[in-house]
């Protein structure tokens, strides 16, 4: 997957969460979770999501690397070349 | 012991039935007789009648919310808000930390379980692919936790189990922790969510305990001779209840006060019920209410339309009410379904208006009228119109052996 591709999958899993949420404003080196109505267990949905979409085992001491959507972008990158 | 018994009163109602989602068009649509019940098709199962409840689910919770909850907590907190707006109660009028949160249930967590394994089964059985909501689903007081979150109560909060006597018992005990002093409000009630659960029907099918018909709408016949089993539904109704003394003081509507209530068991069967502990239930309620069986104006009949359990509560109500030519007799499941938790709670609040109409909704699918569930004064059909409604009492009964009258009154 390309960048951006893993941006616009990362976005789908968080409307899927929370359809009412707006990325008009979202800051792509800020925390998700400081800038929308997430909270740590729709956080764990996206781990979720990522497990049954891509067969993705993400450790939990690798949640941190998650917390932006940049991070998010550049932990995943090399996780998902063949997706 | 003695314990100042305060009057306790209802001042709010919202409800959530497979044919309304307000007291107005239930009470409507219970005196046309008209039902609601359809066909669902559940995993496994197949088809099978059932009630659906249609409501605004987003008018007081995000879609969000909705989907992180449980189908049970998002109908408990339609009905707690529409109780409120309903007895023109801002949640702010007591003290947060003084109101409770008593919901009955039949069960919890079968809805969330069955479709966790269903889920797994889509990846090989795979445990990790197990939701992590599954824990705050589940747990028994997570309806009634819902409706805290939500409105921002910090009282107590649980759940009663109590079979399909549940509904009742939560109004009980909304009472009596309102009588104890715990509370200053309590919003008490039942919710069912089971017509998620394919189990639920495979089981009452294999205990040949399922209704069916044509027409969904014919599949629960209470008192008929070809009836075959229970319609399940989903459904709840939460009451707003009150000390009189605070309800007449902020100029509440008043829609009934509770005058008297009995729980019992029988003792004996995992499912069959017994007449005998059911009219004990019955006369203590009576007693406890200072009231006679000439002085019930409504009997709201638990009836569910299987063979044994109606001719067994018509034979507890043959008993105690044999001397009582003024009392009549209706069945709400004929027309909703068995809403299991929420089943004494919703059919008692459908009966409520009668202390304005007097009237009294009927009981339908009556074709031929089984000799053993005879009564003095069925309502069949069509309402009847009484000079006065004074008096109502609900029966509901559970599995396992569990009874539950509840006794209102007109107040005045």
């Amino acid at each position: 997957m390309t960048r951006d591709e893993i941006k616009d999958l990362i976005l789908e899993i968080i409307e899927d969460i929370d359809e009412d949420a707006d990325f008009d404003a979202l800051q792509a080196d800020k925390p998700l979770r400081d800038q929308l109505d997430l909270d740590s267990m729709d956080f764990l949905d996206i781990v979720m999501e990522l497990r049954k979409r891509h067969k993705l085992q993400i450790p939990e001491e690798d949640y941190p690397q998650l917390a932006t959507l940049d991070s998010c972008v550049n932990y995943l990158e090399p996780l998902l070349t063949d997706a | 012991m003695d314990i100042q018994q305060h009057r306790i009163v209802i001042t709010g109602v919202g409800l959530a039935a497979p044919n309304a989602d307000n007291l107005t068009d239930f009470r409507k649509k219970l005196l046309a007789g008209t039902s609601e019940i359809t066909e669902i098709d559940l995993r496994y199962f197949g088809k099978a009648p059932a009630g659906i409840c249609s409501f605004p689910e987003t008018k007081y919770r995000k879609k969000k919310e909705n989907k992180r909850g449980t189908r049970a907590g998002c109908l408990g907190v339609y009905c707690a808000n529409e109780a409120l707006a309903d007895g023109n109660l801002p949640i702010d009028h007591y003290s947060s930390s003084r109101i409770g949160v008593y919901v009955g249930l039949t069960e919890h967590g079968t809805v969330e379980t069955e479709n966790e394994v269903y889920n797994i089964s889509q990846y090989d059985y795979n445990v990790d692919y197990w939701t992590h909501h599954h824990n705050p689903r589940t747990v028994l007081n997570n309806p009634a936790g819902e409706i805290t979150m939500n409105l921002g109560i910090t009282g107590p909060h649980y759940a009663i189990g109590a079979a399909c006597a549940a509904g009742n018992a939560s109004l009980i005990q909304g009472v009596q922790m309102l009588r104890l002093g715990e509370v200053d409000m309590a919003l008490a009630g039942g919710i069912s969510e089971s017509t998620g659960s394919f189990g639920i029907f495979a089981s009452f099918q294999a205990q040949g305990a399922l209704g069916a018909a044509e027409d969904p709408r014919q599949a629960c016949r209470p008192f008929d001779l070809s009836r075959n089993g229970i319609v399940v539904s989903e459904g709840a109704c939460i009451y707003v209840l009150e000390r009189l003394d605070n309800a007449l003081a902020r100029g509440a509507k008043i829609y009934a006060e509770i005058v008297g209530y009995a729980m019992n068991s029988d003792a004996r069967d995992y499912v069959l019920p017994y007449d005998v502990r059911q009219a004990e239930c019955i006369e203590l309620a009576l007693e406890r209410a200072g009231l006679t069986p000439e002085d019930i104006d409504i009997i709201n009949t638990h009836a569910t339309g299987t063979k044994q359990g109606d001719i067994e509560e018509c034979k507890a109500i043959r008993k105690i009410f044999a001397n009582a030519p003024e009392t009549y007799i209706n069945n709400t499941k004929s027309i909703i379904g068995h809403a299991m938790g929420a089943a004494g709670v919703l059919e008692l609040a459908g009966n409520l208006p009668a202390f304005e109409d007097n009237l009294v909704h009927p009981t339908i699918n009556v074709k031929n009228l089984d000799p053993e569930c005879s009564l003095n004064n069925m309502v069949i059909d069509r309402p009847v119109q009484l000079d006065s409604v004074q008096t109502i009492l609900n029966n509901s009964f559970g599995m396992v052996g569990i009874n539950s009258v509840v006794i209102v009154k007109k107040y005045q």
